[in-house]
């Protein structure tokens, strides 16, 4: 199924995705496997989940013979696993922070490009049963606000929001990512949110999202670009250039990312 | 040891090392010039400060669950007894993350229980009761199977001889049972304790996590990991060793 | 402190009727799974019957819809092992029995002190029962027995487990402690029965095979278990002329005065039978086991405990055919 060669570092990337949280989609559609086969290995942003899916499945389908594997997880965790030696061809990274730890660490194999980008929305419940209407409202002491904490980007990015707009939040909780805090809320547990424009998209029926001005201050950006060292270098570059091309920006943008 | 074939050392010096390799390897990778001021920043104190009351007051609450649970397991019967005796061990082989969300159901806004809190005005999520309901969920069954198991060993003799004399079944449970359990009581709840103390899918799925309220050990080990990898691996080495002092402690009650 | 036991436990085979007379020591012999444990079973309150009742002291145990749990009816059981609290001393121990009693602290700590003089073991006082022999714990649990005062004392051959040199002086003890006691004793032993009991009802097959009092039934048994439990043979024929004769037409001579006809038991201790040349019971040999300086010649129905001497004399081994005699003043005959 794997070239031989392949077949070591394979293994040695499963056991990293078994240790690191997130799954990991393995999208290799059905088609009879030929010696020829080459594995591309993405490693892309838990967020990039759904649309990845997706413009891994288009990749084959353009490039025959071509299985595109995709490992999801939060976008540190996933420069720790290439900085320890697991085999990825391309990083996509969910902000240029941790895209700035992989070419720090010089394993970026071309300059990062920044693909598309994500803005911060409220989440409340379905049915808004605490009345949010705008950020100041999630002020309010008997609200039950839940955020990212402060250590991860999705917190980060509220941190500068609450500063553009003057504002001081007394959340119950800082959860760890975005989908904690989605599922605090989808669950009613929580009665606001902050997450992505995408998360809200995700949660379907679940969760009702409300725009906000303020969250201009804080877009988060994501760059992609080619591992250094890999054998996959242009069909990497391949898979890049993919997802900036407008058959995928429109697939992203589908999912609920803008532009950049 | 001399009734042993030899080549089975081989595999049991790779199982030792298997368990403490790792350990090792993380003590390698403590910074420990900067361990100090790590372990004791605002956060990381606040985390274990949190982590030992919380664990605490979980062990506290699984004895006084637990015992009289081990004791019905273990001194009755009655149809269903053996089902129930494993629906009580769930907790024990449940993913923590789906006991968090099951507590959530019954504990939460809109849990089962939840609820009625509401209307009274009482909110357990992102609460520290939270964490103690989630660390006790999953800790009670370690209580009840050590307990359980030693009281079926112990057997009913003495309980019958405490009787006979003339002894109250309250009188025979504190003076007679319940000293004889005290080795199987006292690593139960050191187990439980040390379970409580390394929850983290359950309270994470269930109680949230805010520094000081919700945020234990665990999970601020997970959050530091984020941004700051150098204190998670310190504080990973700070609940490292308290499980050895638990473990040490624990055997030797049950040696004794 | 009367006990009147009448109950049934059809899934152990179990029907029984027994009575104890206040003050009296019954004892309860009987071949393993006679019933005797689920006897003691029934009036300890652990076991409960099928129909039938238990009634203590015109108090009903067990029975008519009442139901007294076990630690309110003052029945004490002592078993061969000695279920001292390993957690208490021995003075802990005898304590615990006492309070359970509803006595104050300072009076039972003097009680117990009391009872472990009375028992001669004063000195184990503060002893845990790890540290304690077989006969000191024993003792120790006579003492937290009787010290609960119960209505009732149930021994479960309470000398099984103790070292023969020990079991006497115990033995003896006892005997002082059960005289003006109500007490049911379970034994194999037939000194228990001899030095304890003033009477024994034996039990076969879940039913009383028969009662007496010991020295009647010990001298004069009616079956073949309380024959060999007295150490006696037992053979049963018709009387005709100062005879016993038995199936096979051989005579016992025995004193007596019986109707011709009727049936009658011989009773004869095996050392008091010999071997003789013609007449005699013919027997064949079984089997040979040493006793004492005698050896026990086995055969069916009758044993003989003759000298070694007298076995090689007439190498006898199984197999080989003798003819027994019994002088007529040995015997002892009864009606049956």
């Amino acid at each position: 199924m794997k070239p031989r060669s392949r077949l070591a570092a394979a293994a040695a990337g499963l056991v990293l995705l078994a240790a690191g949280c997130g799954g990991a989609g393995d999208t290799a559609a059905g088609g009879e496997a030929s010696a020829e086969d080459t594995t591309l290995l993405v490693f892309a942003a838990a967020s990039l989940q759904e649309p990845f899916e997706d413009l891994a499945e288009q990749f084959e389908a353009q490039n025959e013979g071509v299985d595109v594997q995709l490992n999801f997880a939060g976008s540190s965790t996933l420069v720790e696993q290439i900085q320890q030696g697991a085999p990825a061809d391309v990083f996509a990274s969910a902000n240029t922070s941790n895209m700035g730890k992989l070419v720090e660490a010089d394993l970026h194999g071309a300059e990062p490009v920044d693909f598309t980008s994500n803005t911060l929305m409220i989440a409340v419940p379905a049915g808004n049963p605490a009345e949010v209407t705008n950020l100041a409202s999630l002020t309010e002491e008997e609200l039950n606000l839940v955020v990212c904490a402060p250590e991860v980007p999705c917190g980060a990015a509220t941190e500068t929001v609450e500063e553009a707009a003057g504002l001081t939040f007394s959340p119950v909780s800082e959860e760890q990512s975005v989908t904690d805090v989605l599922n605090k809320v989808t669950s009613g547990e929580a009665d606001a949110g902050l997450v992505y424009v995408t998360d809200v998209k995700k949660a379907g029926d679940a969760a009702w999202g409300i725009d906000f001005p303020e969250s201009d201050a804080a877009v988060n950006i994501y760059p992609i670009t080619t591992v250094k060292g890999t054998e996959n270098a242009e069909l990497g570059q391949e898979f890049v250039d993919l997802v900036r091309r407008e058959d995928g920006q429109e697939l992203l943008a589908g999912y609920g990312f803008a532009g950049v | 040891m001399r009734s042993l074939p030899r080549w089975m050392l081989l595999p049991a010096l790779l199982g030792g090392l298997f368990v403490l390799l790792p350990l090792i390897s993380m003590g390698l990778r403590v910074q420990w010039g900067s361990f100090g001021a790590l372990v004791t920043s605002e956060s990381s104190l606040q985390a274990l400060r949190l982590s030992l009351q919380t664990s605490s007051t979980s062990a506290l609450v699984c004895v006084v669950l637990g015992v009289p649970m081990s004791l019905v397991l273990a001194r009755s019967s009655f149809r269903g007894l053996s089902l129930l005796r494993s629906l009580v061990l769930i907790p024990l082989v449940l993913p923590p993350v789906v006991g968090g969300i099951a507590l959530l159901y019954t504990f939460g806004r809109q849990g089962l229980l939840g609820q009625h809190f509401e209307l009274l005005g009482l909110q357990v999520a992102f609460s520290t009761t939270a964490v103690v309901l989630a660390q006790t969920f999953v800790a009670l069954p370690f209580l009840v199977i050590s307990l359980e198991g030693a009281l079926r060993t112990a057997g009913t003799r003495y309980e019958a001889a405490a009787a006979s004399l003339g002894a109250r079944p309250t009188r025979v449970m504190l003076q007679v049972t319940l000293p004889l359990m005290m080795p199987a009581l006292l690593s139960g709840t050191v187990l439980s304790f040390a379970r409580a103390l390394g929850e983290f899918g359950a309270t994470i799925t269930f109680a949230g996590s805010l520094q000081g309220t919700t945020r234990t050990l665990p999970l601020e080990i997970y959050l530091q990991r984020e941004s700051d990898p150098e204190a998670a691996v310190a504080l990973s080495f700070v609940l490292m060793i308290v499980a050895v002092l638990i473990i040490a402690v624990a055997r030797r009650r049950v040696v004794a | 402190m009367s006990l009147s036991l009448c109950a049934s436990v059809p899934e152990r085979g179990v029907e029984l009727e027994l009575e104890v007379a206040d003050g009296e020591t019954l004892a309860l012999i009987g071949p393993n799974g006679a019933g005797k444990s689920t006897a003691l079973s029934l009036i300890a309150g652990a076991l409960r019957p099928a129909t039938g009742q238990v009634v203590l002291d015109g108090q009903v145990l067990t029975g008519q819809g009442r139901w007294v749990p076990p630690h309110q009816r003052q029945v004490t059981t002592l078993s061969q092992d000695p279920v001292l609290f390993p957690h208490l001393t021995a003075r802990g121990n005898i304590r615990f029995g006492l309070r359970a009693q509803g006595q104050s602290r300072q009076r039972a700590h003097r009680e117990a002190g009391r009872w472990l003089a009375e028992l001669g073991i004063s000195e184990l006082a503060d002893r845990r029962p790890a540290a304690l022999s077989g006969g000191q714990a024993q003792r120790v649990a006579i003492a937290r027995a009787l010290a609960a005062d119960p209505r009732l004392l149930l021994l479960d051959e309470p000398m099984a487990a103790l070292d023969i040199d020990v079991a006497p002086a115990l033995r003896e003890q006892l005997r002082g402690f059960l005289a003006p006691r109500t007490a049911l004793i379970v034994t194999h032993d037939v000194l228990d029965a001899l030095s304890l009991a003033d009477r024994i009802v034996v039990l076969e097959a879940g039913r009383v095979a028969e009662q007496g009092l010991t020295r009647e039934l010990l001298t004069r048994p009616r079956t073949a278990f309380t024959a060999r439990f007295a150490g006696l043979n037992l053979v049963t024929g018709r009387w005709a002329g100062g005879a016993v004769v038995l199936e096979d037409g051989t005579r016992l001579r025995a004193a007596g005065d019986f109707r011709a006809g009727s049936w009658v038991h011989a009773a004869f201790r095996p050392s008091a039978v010999r071997l003789t040349a013609n007449d005699g019971i013919p027997r064949t040999v079984t089997g040979l086991l040493p006793r004492g300086d005698l050896i026990r010649v086995r055969t069916r129905g009758v044993a003989a405990d003759l000298p070694p001497q007298e076995i090689a004399e007439h190498r006898l081994e199984p197999g080989s055919a003798v003819r027994l005699e019994i002088p007529a003043e040995a015997v002892t005959a009864y009606e049956a």
